[in-house]
């Protein structure tokens, strides 16, 4: 995997007529990781989406070099489709030559995607961009959901994603167990 | 970038088949199709059963009919997708919007404007037209169709995310399309050639607008 890199420069957001954040700046290199820590509602995915270039920054601005996914609380796949086949649209898409196999889908790609439960749905978002095999991963709650086992292996992919190269930023209000995490409190950011 | 157009092609294959099998829980091709066919069989039931004024007056019903099926399909064309979050994802990839937009106008004007060319000779028949009239009438819907799709597409894309979307979706659409409608209509005249000219320019103008502003409400969408 090529070298990546991401930088948030002095990002403010706003939502409507209210600021959330102010001054958020970051640098993250290739095999780094950041938790943007914070109790609901404080902006995380709104922050998320200026970072992938889905929204405008109320100001600063992101720089950054490499692929970019996002896997946020909807899932991008064809409800009525099995689940195989929806998720070999995005395998095709993105030129990849394998569905990822981490989360234990094998036994419901026959399943049509809108039969999954909370936590089948999580691991098929989490599937889709691990596929993608963009370099910078973004993150939105990755864990909710999750059983305390796909817990674990959710963090174990994102680990082998750091290893490879990968960057990944967490938005989560749940703590993570992964070396070397930087944390941000955008408790000291808001608005 | 230069995979671009392999993947607009990918997303065009996946977006003819929902438009045409429908998902979601709505219809797909097949619905529009029956209210066109239902239109033309109502219609001589409501005017009574003499062959010469339908034979005058329907034609114009047939493009009432076509209008009025492209209001169906409005409310799942764009906003589903908008909602899984599929147009981000695209976004994501570094695919513009506009191109989204011309392969969706396209599936669309397949799913939509297909079948209802192939339903035009039954519907001629249910309205007694001749054959010059149904040529006419087969013409003037292959030139206008693109546009009525357009047309749609746009609306779907200003209406994606807002209550009672589908009612001002229907209302949004007639004004827009009466153009379509007056030089469909005109060129039944017996020296209506120009009204098909005029029809191919207007919807040739919704097509080559449709993809700018459908593009930026669907931009706009994520505000």
């Amino acid at each position: 995997m090529q070298s990546c890199r991401l930088a948030a420069h002095d990002i403010s957001c706003r939502r409507g007529d209210r600021v959330l954040l102010r001054g958020v700046g970051f640098r993250l290199r290739s095999g780094e990781a950041l938790h943007l820590a914070g109790p609901n509602g404080i902006g995380k995915s709104s922050l998320l989406r200026i970072l992938a270039g889905l929204l405008r920054p109320f100001s600063g601005h992101v720089e950054a070099e490499g692929g970019m996914a996002l896997s946020d609380e909807r899932l991008p796949l064809d409800v009525h489709r099995p689940l195989g086949a929806a998720l070999d649209f995005w395998r095709q898409l993105d030129g990849a030559a394998d569905v990822c196999n981490d989360f234990g889908l094998e036994d419901l790609l026959d399943v049509p995607v809108r039969y999954l439960s909370t936590g089948q749905r999580k691991r098929a978002a989490l599937a889709c961009l691990a596929t993608g095999g963009a370099r910078i991963w973004l993150l939105d709650e990755p864990l909710n959901g999750l059983d305390a086992h796909w817990a674990t292996a959710a963090q174990a992919a994102i680990e082998a994603h750091r290893a490879r190269g990968g960057i990944a930023v967490i938005a989560s209000h749940q703590p993570l167990e992964l070396q070397r995490l930087e944390v941000l409190p955008l408790l000291d950011h808001v608005g | 970038m230069a995979q671009a157009p392999r993947q607009l092609a990918l997303i065009f294959r996946r977006d003819l088949g929902l438009l045409l099998r429908g998902a979601r829980g709505r219809g797909g091709a097949l619905l529009p199709l029956l209210f066109f066919l239902s239109v033309a069989m109502l219609y001589p039931f409501g005017v009574g059963p003499d062959a010469r004024l339908l034979a005058r007056t329907g034609a114009g019903v047939v493009w009432i009919a076509a209008l009025l099926a492209a209001i169906l399909p409005l409310d799942r064309l764009i906003e589903p997708d908008i909602e899984a979050g599929l147009f981000d994802q695209w976004a994501l990839r570094g695919l513009s919007e506009e191109a989204l937009v011309l392969v969706r106008i396209a599936a669309h004007w397949i799913s939509f404007g297909g079948p209802l060319l192939l339903a035009t000779p039954i519907a001629a028949g249910l309205l007694s037209l001749d054959g010059w009239q149904l040529g006419r009438v087969e013409i003037g819907l292959l030139l206008g169709t693109p546009g009525l799709a357009a047309i749609g597409v746009t609306i779907a894309a200003l209406i994606a995310g807002l209550r009672g979307g589908a009612a001002l979706g229907g209302l949004l659409m007639i004004p827009l399309a009466v153009p379509l409608l007056i030089f469909g209509a005109g060129s039944l005249q017996p020296d209506g050639a120009d009204g098909l000219v005029l029809l191919g320019a207007a919807s040739l103008v919704a097509v080559a607008i449709a993809p700018f502003a459908a593009g930026a409400a669907i931009r706009a969408s994520r505000e």
